[in-house]
């Protein structure tokens, strides 16, 4: 094994040595067909698009890209990392990469950036340093960002008397709920036709909910809780990123996770037990619930119903007197055991690019990372006739929080699921998520 | 590879008296012997021997996959009998048996009777192992979606006849429940084509004698069927009872683990601990408990319910 070990170690030096001679070397690592993973079909198109100019400007390098669903795509990158077939770039999380870059599976890019001036200044705000890890080294180039909103059916709001500029000035607060709760009451009808605020309600028999329920929301409650949770000024972590304390025993964390546990008791939001099955999205769709609160990530999904009128409304206004929503961008990262290094580094360079992510603008799918893209993307979502001010609001005004990024992530998630499930069914008083944070706090001991 | 050079050996002694170039058949027989064996030995060693023993090493380790393994002795087992969860794992799991087991046995032996007395059409007979020849996780999504809560076909049939609708997969009562029925669905009629052969094993004359002294159906299957299936039935168990034990795919693909912790099944929670939360080390101690309590469970059988011998003899 030292020995075998120490070979490595020779040919590596030589290889080093040949590459700052002549850079004969790097002509093999930057040449040939490079691997490209990805999590979201509905952005296949725009990268593709991307890969094809990329080879049309770069001849003798093309790109291979491979789209998995979210569920096999970090348990097979792994294999890939283990067994040696990773592809060279891929998309990466910011839940995920702490892991990755501490094991050795990344290469720092830091060198990339200073030879291609990329200019880092020009991502939306606090993007680019997302990537940077503990160790102070650069692990990926952003892609893109999301926030949350909430999405509406309009003719449900008309039945209701609820204007759509009602909808865009929501308060809300872990006491009474504010008039978002009022809202979701008055959305929310039973099979004979009365409402949830009027005399007489069924809360057993729910013909429609007045918000959607995605699940329990685990450890960032990134869709279903956090938006509310952080207007009270409760964050997920002592500092982010890196944190290395999670503060889910916080009072104002518990009374907000039990007005939202709340709410399915008082039948205006759907039994966490419903939900498993059918995804929120399309039971909205199907009229189940009248507003859903979801990322950025879906507008294409929501608006893409057949027969159902859509609208997107700012998440509401906390008791701080401000907005809140999770700020999560994706990155593409290169795996440390790529052959093809420069070719790699030239095409996460291109994918962060203006000429790339203006085309990713153009399909109306994702908000890019580049300040100028984002704005383009918000003309292209425009001119489908999709106002998305609702979420580009939170960047311009600068309420957005980031998704917690911290070690043992996975670790975290695991003890949150299963204790944020017995919280959001009602099954367990939010008091008990104090006994789940003891333990994930003991990981970082 | 010692013991096969040694068996070979032992076995030989009768033949060279009688043919005389013995030296010749001897190595000629191994090297036949070792050829035929080899497919399956050297499948067993790779995928069943060296996994099984690294598994063991990684037991004791602690280990994320992209690092090296470290040494840690006894304290993934440790940490393992102090761990709520995989003590719930083990409750769950066993509920999951029970119900999967008691259901599936019963239904496939009635289903074998009558197979074995009144369906005597192929077709039937086939039909039978339809739900067999579906993948696991096909079966499972398409239940998944027939039960759902708010859009499954077998909710609006509770719905139309005025009952409340009920959370298949999404509450804690029926989550477990629900998978052991569908996975009941899916093996009945490939365990009743296994009795089916058992019966058909157990020779007509028997029968005959029983009628001749006026015994009735149910004497007949109590006093007769029984106990000359019981080898077929023994085999039966074991192999259902491993199988149920590994419960995973359904899991995976519906539930998740979920709601709360009422399907984390023991193979779902070393999934989630090795290849979720890259714990190798934890995973491993936990599945190399999985294997002593099979090993128990099938040594227990074989042993209480004389899995070896026949009452034919």
């Amino acid at each position: 094994m030292k020995k075998s070990l120490g070979a490595v170690a020779v040919a590596a030096a030589v290889a080093l040595s040949l590459s700052a001679c002549n850079g004969s070397s790097s002509e093999e690592s930057a040449k040939g067909e490079i691997s490209y993973w990805l999590w979201d079909a509905n952005q296949l198109p725009a990268y593709q698009q991307c890969a094809d100019d990329f080879t049309k400007a770069n001849p003798d390098v093309t790109v291979k890209i491979t789209q998995r669903g979210w569920d096999d795509y970090w348990s097979t990158l792994t294999n890939g990392f283990v067994g040696g077939t990773a592809p060279d770039v891929f998309t990466n999380h910011l839940g995920r990469y702490g892991e990755l870059a501490e094991n050795n599976q990344l290469l720092p890019i830091d060198d990339a950036v200073e030879q291609n001036n990329i200019d880092l200044s020009a991502y939306n705000e606090g993007l680019a340093d997302l990537w940077v890890g503990q160790d102070g080294k650069r692990y990926g180039l952003p892609k893109d960002w999301d926030t949350i909103g909430l999405f509406y059916n309009k003719a449900m709001l008309a039945a209701a008397g609820i204007s759509e500029d009602q909808m865009k000035d929501l308060t809300w607060n872990p006491e009474d709920g504010g008039t978002y709760e009022k809202v979701i009451a008055h959305l929310t009808v039973d099979n004979s036709g009365k409402r949830g605020d009027e005399p007489g309600f069924d809360k057993n028999n729910v013909d429609v909910y007045g918000l959607g329920l995605n699940g329990g929301g685990d450890s960032s409650g990134q869709t279903e809780w956090s938006y509310l949770t952080n207007t009270t000024g409760w964050s997920h972590t002592d500092k982010n990123p890196w944190g290395t304390h999670y503060n889910y025993d916080d009072p104002k964390f518990q009374a907000s996770m039990d007005w939202f546990a709340g709410l399915a008791d008082k039948g205006y939001m759907p039994k966490l037990e419903t939900t498993v099955g059918a995804a929120m999205a399309d039971t909205f769709a199907a009229g189940k619930s009248a507003i859903n609160a979801h990322g950025s990530w879906m507008i294409g999904q929501y608006t893409g119903y057949q027969g159902i009128e859509v609208g997107i409304a700012p998440t509401p206004v906390g008791p701080q007197g401000e907005r809140a929503s999770m700020f999560n961008g994706l990155a593409d990262s290169i795996w440390a055991g790529t052959e093809k290094k420069d070719a790699a580094t030239k095409w996460v360079a291109y994918l962060a690019s203006a000429d790339c992510q203006d085309v990713v603008a153009s399909k109306a799918v994702v908000f890019p990372a580049l300040k100028a893209s984002s704005d383009k993307a918000a003309e292209a979502f425009a001119a489908k006739g999709v106002d998305v001010t609702a979420f580009t609001e939170h960047v311009k005004n600068k309420t957005t929080f980031l998704y917690p990024i911290t070690d043992n992530t996975a670790k975290v998630k695991g003890i949150m699921e299963p204790a944020m499930d017995a919280v959001v069914s009602g099954k367990a008083p939010a008091s008990s998520l104090t006994a789940a944070n003891e333990q994930v706090n003991a990981l970082f001991k | 590879m010692t013991t096969l050079a040694k068996h070979s050996r032992s076995a030989t002694p009768a033949s060279p008296s009688s043919k005389p170039r013995g030296g010749f058949r001897q190595s000629g027989d191994l090297r036949i012997a070792l050829f035929f064996i080899a497919p399956a030995l050297i499948g067993f060693v790779f995928f069943y021997l060296v996994p099984t023993v690294r598994g063991i090493y990684l037991s004791f380790t602690e280990y994320n996959i992209l690092g090296d393994p470290e040494w840690v002795g006894m304290e993934n087992y440790q940490a393992i009998a102090k761990d709520p969860l995989f003590w719930n794992s083990l409750a769950v799991t066993g509920q999951y048996v029970f119900l999967n087991i008691v259901l599936q046995t019963a239904l496939a032996l009635g289903l074998a009777l009558l197979m074995h007395q009144v369906a005597k059409s192929t077709i039937i007979r086939g039909a039978l192992l339809l739900p067999y020849l579906m993948s696991n996780v096909i079966a499972a999504l398409l239940w998944f979606w027939m039960l759902d809560y708010q859009i499954g076909v077998v909710n609006q049939f509770i719905d139309w006849a005025g009952l409340p609708r009920v959370a298949f997969f999404g509450s804690e009562e029926w989550a477990i429940p629900t998978q052991a029925l569908i996975n009941t669905w899916r093996h009945m009629g490939y365990t009743a084509l296994l009795i089916f052969a058992g019966l058909q094993a157990i020779p007509g004359h028997v029968y005959e004698v029983a009628k001749l002294d006026g015994a009735s159906a149910w004497q007949t299957f109590r006093k007769i069927t029984t106990p000359l299936l019981r080898p077929v039935l023994v085999l039966v168990l074991v192999v259902t009872v491993i199988g149920s034990f590994q419960v995973f795919d359904t899991v995976a693909v519906t539930t998740g683990g979920g709601p709360v912790n009422a399907t984390r099944v023991i193979q779902y929670y070393i999934y989630q601990r090795a290849f979720t939360e890259s714990d190798f080390g934890y995973g491993s101690a936990i599945a190399v408990i999985l294997f002593l309590i099979l090993a128990l469970v099938a040594f227990i059988q074989m042993k209480f319910l004389k899995g070896n011998e026949s009452d034919l003899d």
